[in-house]
């Protein structure tokens, strides 16, 4: 029970005649730990965050940080009195404060020197500090996001809760945004809950990720672990492209669209495997390796580090990424080999 | 609440007496007078509005802002101020006929009320076309040329049937005044509710009849908002998302704009020249060396009067605004919706209800300036609300949930996060509501205390007089406070867009 943060059976309805919004959510946060909530738009996963700020009320289950309950149906702690910090896919800053007087709302019940050290020292770990005297809407989208940041961690709240925190800055600013949040977290040694629906944003910032789907979170497990052992089609596919095959099992061999292939854990009758692209490779047709279930090349992408082949079977597609040597061209007949165990998803049908 | 003192007042005779009085030839007369002044106006401002609108939209006319301003600033001019005018400039020893030798009968009856109330209430009708014209999509219009209707056609056809919900708008706002109107159709001497109101209230002490024709007067005003409100109902289906307009097709006028800019001038001297010469004539003939005294008098009370109305009707209007914007639901608009009928409800009547209603419940209040601050405010708050709601919509509640997640309270987080962006909105508001107090008759002269003379009642009281040279100090005192409020308002409304 040493977990900083515990969310119990959460449930929130918004409209007593739809379906919750957030049904039954229950995970738990380490110390120092950087826990991703990764679904896509509509899932529940901002009001799941938004519950745990308190600014909506659960309708059942319960949340307790540092093992004291601060909402359940007949417990509110109000926001200001939970030490959560909070930061807005608009980065909410205050239009009418400086960027110094911002990161130093937090501070009232420290003297003013020493207000304005801890805000210092803030700016100065987001590197921000040459900006103190800008006003928010005198910076960038990606300066916007860490004056917020610090301003969230400048109260040294317990944790600290971050709603879509890259969704408003480009491509190029979102890559090294993400490094830059990742690294003033550990530093600050703060726990952290991200809210995104970016696979490749969870995959790299999170230490856990919870993967969310109408309410409900259905897988929680490390970056490597919900990508390479999804439990389910739906996280198989919304954390990167695989490839979704039926396969009729029998202990821990499978037969496939692409003939024989190992399974990650033993299953006995019809099943749904997923592999990854890049668990896959092509070989050329010979009489040894072809047992009935050779493809067709219907385009290849070289994308320089990799290719991408689009193989068309004989009753349905694939997708392979192999290395960038690949000699096979649009129209070549292949074999398509799996280089790791398939997973068996949960969700058969 | 007032306004059920009202009713008891109004039951208070016996049966027959009632009767007789809600039936009385009289009532017949005063609908219809109310009713023909009110059409006429509508029909005047419309002339007046339309063309303005349209030519400082969507035609090459030089200076349309200055043009837009100009047609705005007639807002800032009372109506009993602009009947003052009209009443000094004809006669044998008016305006006209003393500067130059032309003598116009004094305007006075229908017409006079006619020409006053439409003169001060266009600019309501016009900024609402205006703000039309702006809006509209104006592709619908190309559309309806390359399926090859005409100019002409498309006007009638497209055009002004698109203008329709900012017609019925402007409408609204302009009847509400005629209905309300006090200042002018006294001075004028013409019949309407109002003015038997104010007649009952003043010289025949018949509270009873009083209490019925402001109980008229409201029904009338409540015709008026159901007929609007079924009115707007079916029209708003019409109106199309916001979507990228292109802006509008500008119309060249060539030499047209001679006809254009007379057309502008005539308006211009009409609702701002005349009323200014007149007032500045009438004061070259030498004031009383008392009124100057009794200037500084009446300035200091309706400062003393409006500035505390003014900054309780903002604080009024805050949480009313908050709670509409950040909690909206059925009981949120009807708190507000409220506050409209407060300025729907006509002075007059409004007054008369708290007359009864202090007499009766807390006489100890009664004629004070308590009272009079508190109706003022009640009055004017709808339009500190549209200012307040609007900067509001601007400030994320996101902020003070930040606020919150930093250790801020609710109060705390609403005054340090919310209040300081609300401040445009609130500094706008308590000006529009301080101008109109500044400028308010009717409730003035029912409920100030005795002897408490403000600018608005000096104007009044020596017009209806006919001592034109001693009301000039008091009317130019209003027109330029007024001007100065409104033409400041609104140039910061432009500067913002």
């Amino acid at each position: 029970m040493n977990s900083l943060l515990r969310a119990t059976n959460l449930t929130k309805f918004f409209n007593p005649d739809d379906p919750p919004v957030v049904d039954k959510v229950s995970f738990s946060v380490n110390p120092e730990e950087i826990f991703a909530i990764l679904g896509p738009s509509g899932c529940g996963k901002t009001t799941t965050l938004r519950l745990i700020a308190g600014f909506e009320r659960t309708d059942e289950g319960s949340i307790q940080l540092k093992g004291k309950t601060i909402e359940c149906p007949y417990t509110y702690v109000a926001p200001e009195k939970r030490g959560i910090g909070f930061v807005f896919q608009d980065y909410a800053l205050f239009p009418h404060l400086s960027v110094f007087d911002n990161v130093r709302f937090g501070l009232n019940n420290l003297s003013k020197s020493e207000q304005a050290h801890r805000a210092n020292d803030m700016l100065q770990l987001v590197g921000m500090k040459t900006f103190k005297d800008r006003k928010p809407q005198e910076l960038s989208g990606g300066q916007q996001q860490r004056v917020a940041l610090a301003r969230a961690l400048a109260p040294k709240p317990e944790m600290i809760l971050l709603d879509e925190p890259f969704s408003n800055l480009d491509a190029v600013l979102r890559q090294s945004t993400r490094n830059e949040v990742r690294r003033v977290l550990k530093e600050a040694k703060m726990s952290a809950i991200l809210v995104t629906h970016d696979q490749e944003e969870a995959l790299s910032v999170a230490d856990r990720i919870g993967v969310m789907e109408r309410g409900r979170i259905v897988q929680i497990g490390t970056p490597e672990e919900v990508y390479y052992r999804p439990k389910t089609k739906f996280v198989a596919q919304f954390l990167g492209r695989t490839n979704l095959f039926p396969a009729h099992a029998n202990g821990l061999e499978a037969q496939t669209n692409i003939g024989f292939v190992m399974l990650d854990k033993p299953r006995k009758g019809n099943v749904t495997i997923s592999i990854r692209p890049e668990h896959l490779t092509l070989e050329t047709v010979t009489p040894s390796n072809c047992d009935g279930t050779c493809g067709t090349v219907m385009s290849r992408e070289f994308k320089g580090h990799d290719i991408t082949y689009d193989i068309q079977l004989s009753n349905c597609r694939c997708i392979v990424h192999t290395d960038n040597r690949m000699p096979f061209g649009v129209g070549d007949t292949v074999v398509v080999r799996p280089l790791e165990p398939a997973v068996v998803l949960d969700d058969n049908r | 609440m007032p306004l059920i003192y009202l009713l008891i007042r109004a039951l208070e005779g016996e049966l027959s007496n009632t009767l007789e009085i809600v039936f009385r030839y009289r009532n017949f007369v005063l609908l219809t007078n109310t009713i023909a002044l009110a059409l006429g106006t509508l029909v005047v401002t419309t002339v007046v509005s339309l063309p303005l609108a349209w030519l400082t939209t969507r035609t090459d006319l030089v200076g349309k802002r200055l043009i837009t301003l100009l047609g705005v600033l007639p807002l800032a001019i009372p109506g009993y101020v602009l009947a003052y005018a009209l009443l000094g400039l004809g006669g044998s020893n008016g305006t006209l006929a003393m500067l130059f030798g032309i003598e116009i009968p004094r305007p006075s009856g229908y017409w006079g009320a006619l020409i006053a109330i439409s003169l001060y209430t266009f600019p309501y009708l016009f900024l609402n076309l205006r703000s039309g014209l702006l809006q509209m999509d104006t592709s619908t219009e190309e559309a309806a040329r390359s399926l090859g209707f005409s100019t002409y056609q498309i006007l009638f056809k497209v055009t002004l049937p698109q203008l329709k919900p900012a017609f019925y708008a402007g409408m609204l706002i302009i009847l509400l005044y005629v209905i309300g109107d006090f200042g002018a159709v006294s001075l004028m001497r013409f019949d309407t509710f109002s003015y038997a109101l104010y007649l009952q209230y003043s010289a025949a002490f018949d509270r009873v009849y009083a209490s019925w024709l402001a109980l008229m007067l409201l029904g009338l005003t409540s015709t008026v908002l159901f007929v609007e409100y079924r009115l707007l109902k079916g029209l708003l289906f019409y109106r199309s998302g916001t979507g990228s307009g292109r802006s509008a097709r500008i119309s060249q006028l060539g030499y047209l704009k001679i006809p254009a800019y007379l057309f502008v001038g005539g308006v211009v001297v009409a609702s701002l020249v005349v009323p200014l010469m007149t007032i500045l004539f009438w004061m070259a003939q030498g004031v009383h060396p008392m009124v100057w005294d009794s200037l500084g008098q009446a300035l200091r009370s309706s400062v003393s009067a409006s500035a505390p109305a003014a900054a309780l009707a903002v604080l009024l209007a805050i949480p009313l605004a908050y709670i509409s914007v950040r909690f909206p639901s059925g009981l949120s608009n009807l708190i507000q919706r409220f506050a409209y009928f407060g300025f729907a409800t006509p002075p007059l009547a409004l007054a008369l209800a708290f007359v009864f209603f202090s007499l009766n419940v807390v006489p100890f209040l009664y004629q004070t300036l308590f009272v009079l601050i508190f109706v003022y405010a009640l009055h004017f708050m709808a339009e500190a609300i549209g200012p307040v709601r609007s900067a509001l919509y601007q400030a994320s509640p996101k902020l003070e949930e930040a606020a919150r997640s930093l250790g801020a309270g609710r109060f705390k987080a609403f005054r340090t996060a919310t209040l300081p962006l609300l401040m445009n909105g609130i500094i706008v508001g308590g000006a529009f509501v301080f101008l109109s107090c500044m400028k308010e008759l009717p409730i003035t002269f029912l409920l100030s205390p005795i002897g408490f003379e403000t600018l608005a009642l000096n104007v009044w009281s020596f017009s209806s007089e006919a001592m034109f040279a001693e009301a000039a100090p008091f009317a130019l005192t209003i027109l330029f406070f007024s001007l100065f409020f409104v033409g400041i308002l609104f140039s910061r409304e432009w500067k913002k867009s």
